[in-house]
């Protein structure tokens, strides 16, 4: 995978430059066309990337200290990593808990289903506020609301295909299991979870990818003092001046969201290795 | 349950008392699917059901193992109700596909049973390291259910149904998917097993020579609805591979086969 990650970047800069270059030499336009690019390539819009990785060597002032800009970002993203595993984790064991109730439960199949497709039509931004201020009248640590609208985006993703991994048996597994007048419970940990195995594992790569979304969108929201949602808005309104700053501070974020990504990859791997299920 | 049936019932693993099924019944896709069905499977017995495809030999194997109830009718395993009988596990099971948990290695699945009853790790692992024995698969304990060919998976699947020693063993088309040599073999395995436990079988199969190796009766079903044509008695005694070759297994072999031409049924 991190050849995959570095080829990825290589690409990504040679894009980048490619057509910084080819908007020089034709003034912003289309080779050999009057039209003009989508995207013009002034140093403002689209800093040089030799200059947005320079950035992140650069010093920047942190409270009393000064240090460089990556080490400025992995602090604020091991913040925002915290807070997003809070909200992974809870996210995942009500994801999880849902498809088990669902599953046990028709009624509760089709009483719950839609609105937890519903609950995904709200758009975050008008959530987070909500969730911050019940969350202040709590006297909750912001920390525990930007985990919980961490867990919103989480849960989903999950419920709906552990779901589907729990209903995924052959009907022969099943009725081996009714042979045996094995209960419920031990069908769903013999039988339901292991078999849900293949399709849990991509929803947790999702879910884990969304849990850094939620919690950046949420520090956002919240207008707290750390993480890389704080150093996103900052950088973010003195984008004019310093573009290549919020370029850094994406990348930063980008990588968080692989960082949790190879992470659960790598908890698969061992699991499937533990069953002796190569890892692909 | 008539008066006959009551006085078999001392010595008998499974009484099947004017049994009907109806699947989908009063809908469009209704299916009479067995209709009249009396038999008695007597203790230790080995009992094969054949007919032509769709005649409701896995329906009548599902209805003794209580993964069906019959729309008319009782059937009755080991003096109780087949709900019972399956509650108190009575029941070894054995489809056509081994139906393995492959997540699980050989030992793991033969053990699935025994964890079910809340054996403990060491009793289990003593019992499915002499099932593993009893298969002739020592040394495979430790493989995953796809590393083994399908005449070895089958063999794990009948392990599995027999590591808790149930009274009554149900087999759909257990070898259907073997190779003919695979299938011989494994048909030599079964009833030397069986042998040396005092399980009732209660057996699937379309093969006709399968039916004569194996069984002490044959059950002929015939289809549309499913009901029993005729109950033919195999007297071979002692079963070797010479069994296969002998005038007597040919004998009885023309016996089930004409039996079935009668039916409608092609091998
Ligand atoms: N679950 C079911 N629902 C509806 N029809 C069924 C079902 N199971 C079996 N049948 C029908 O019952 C008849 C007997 O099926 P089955 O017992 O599987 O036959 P066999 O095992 O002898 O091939 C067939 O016509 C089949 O289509
Ligand atoms: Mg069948």
């Amino acid at each position: 995978m991190a050849l995959t990650v570095v080829a990825a970047v290589v690409l990504l800069v040679i894009l980048w430059e490619g057509y910084r270059w080819m908007g020089r030499q034709t003034d912003n336009r289309w080779p050999g066309t009057g039209i003009e690019l989508p995207v013009s390539t002034d140093d403002i819009i689209m800093p040089p990337a030799a200059d947005i990785v320079g950035e992140l060597f650069s010093d920047i002032r942190d409270g009393r200290s000064t240090l460089p800009l990556s080490v400025f970002l992995l602090k604020k993203a091991w913040f925002t990593f915290q807070e997003a595993s809070i909200g992974f984790f809870l996210g995942s064991s009500i994801g999880l808990a849902l498809a088990v109730l669902m599953l046990r439960w028709r009624v509760a199949e089709r009483g719950l289903l839609p609105w937890i497709n519903v609950s995904q039509t709200v758009p975050l931004i008008a959530l987070a506020p909500i969730v911050v201020t019940w969350g202040r009248q709590q006297d909750l640590p912001d920390i525990v609301s930007i985990s919980l609208i961490s867990t919103y985006l989480t849960f989903f993703p999950v419920a709906v295909s552990a779901l589907r991994g729990l209903q995924s048996p052959d009907a022969a597994h099943v009725e081996l299991m009714r042979s045996y007048a094995a209960p419920w419970s031990s069908t769903l940990v013999k039988l339901r979870l292991p078999a849900a195995r293949p399709y849990l594992f991509p929803a947790f790569k999702i879910a884990a990818t969304l849990s850094v979304v939620g919690a950046i969108v949420g520090e956002i929201s919240i207008g707290t003092k750390t993480g890389l949602g704080r150093a996103i808005l900052e950088f973010a309104q003195r984008y004019a001046v310093w573009p290549e700053r919020l370029y850094a501070s994406v990348i930063g974020a980008a990588f968080l969201g692989l960082a949790v990504f190879g992470l659960i990859s790598l908890v698969e791997r061992l699991v499937l290795r533990r069953t002796g299920e190569a890892a692909v | 349950m008539s008066a006959d049936a009551a006085r078999q019932a001392d010595d008998a693993a499974a009484v099947i008392d004017g049994v009907a099924m109806v699947f989908n019944a009063g809908s469009a896709g209704e299916v009479a699917a067995l209709t009249g069905i009396d038999l008695t499977i007597r203790a230790g017995e080995f009992v094969t059901l054949i007919g032509p495809s769709g005649c409701g030999k896995s329906t009548l194997l599902r209805l003794i193992g209580d993964l069906l109830t019959p729309t008319v009718g009782t059937v009755s395993v080991f003096g109780k109700s087949a709900h019972e009988a399956r509650m108190d596990q009575d029941y070894g099971m054995v489809f056509q596909h081994a139906g393995l948990f492959d997540w699980r290695r050989v030992r793991a699945n033969i053990e699935l049973p025994l964890e079910l009853r809340g054996w403990s790790r060491a009793d289990r692992s003593a019992r499915s390291a002499e099932m593993l024995d009893l298969v002739e698969l020592d040394g495979f304990g430790d493989h995953y259910p796809r590393q083994l060919s399908g005449g070895m998976q089958q063999r794990v699947s009948i392990a599995r149904a027999l590591s808790f020693e149930p009274r009554l063993l149900l087999m759909d088309e257990p070898f259907g998917a073997l190779d003919e040599m695979t299938r011989e073999y494994m048909q030599g395995e079964l009833l030397r097993i069986w042998g040396e436990t005092d399980t009732t079988v209660v057996f699937v199969t379309h093969s006709i020579s399968e039916a004569a190796f194996l069984s002490n009766r044959v059950v002929v079903l015939s289809p549309r609805p499913g009901r029993i044509h005729s109950v033919i008695d195999i007297d071979l005694g002692e079963r070797t591979p010479d069994t296969r070759e002998d005038p007597e297994f040919f004998a009885m072999a023309t016996v089930i086969r004409e039996a079935l031409r009668s039916v409608g049924g092609t091998e």
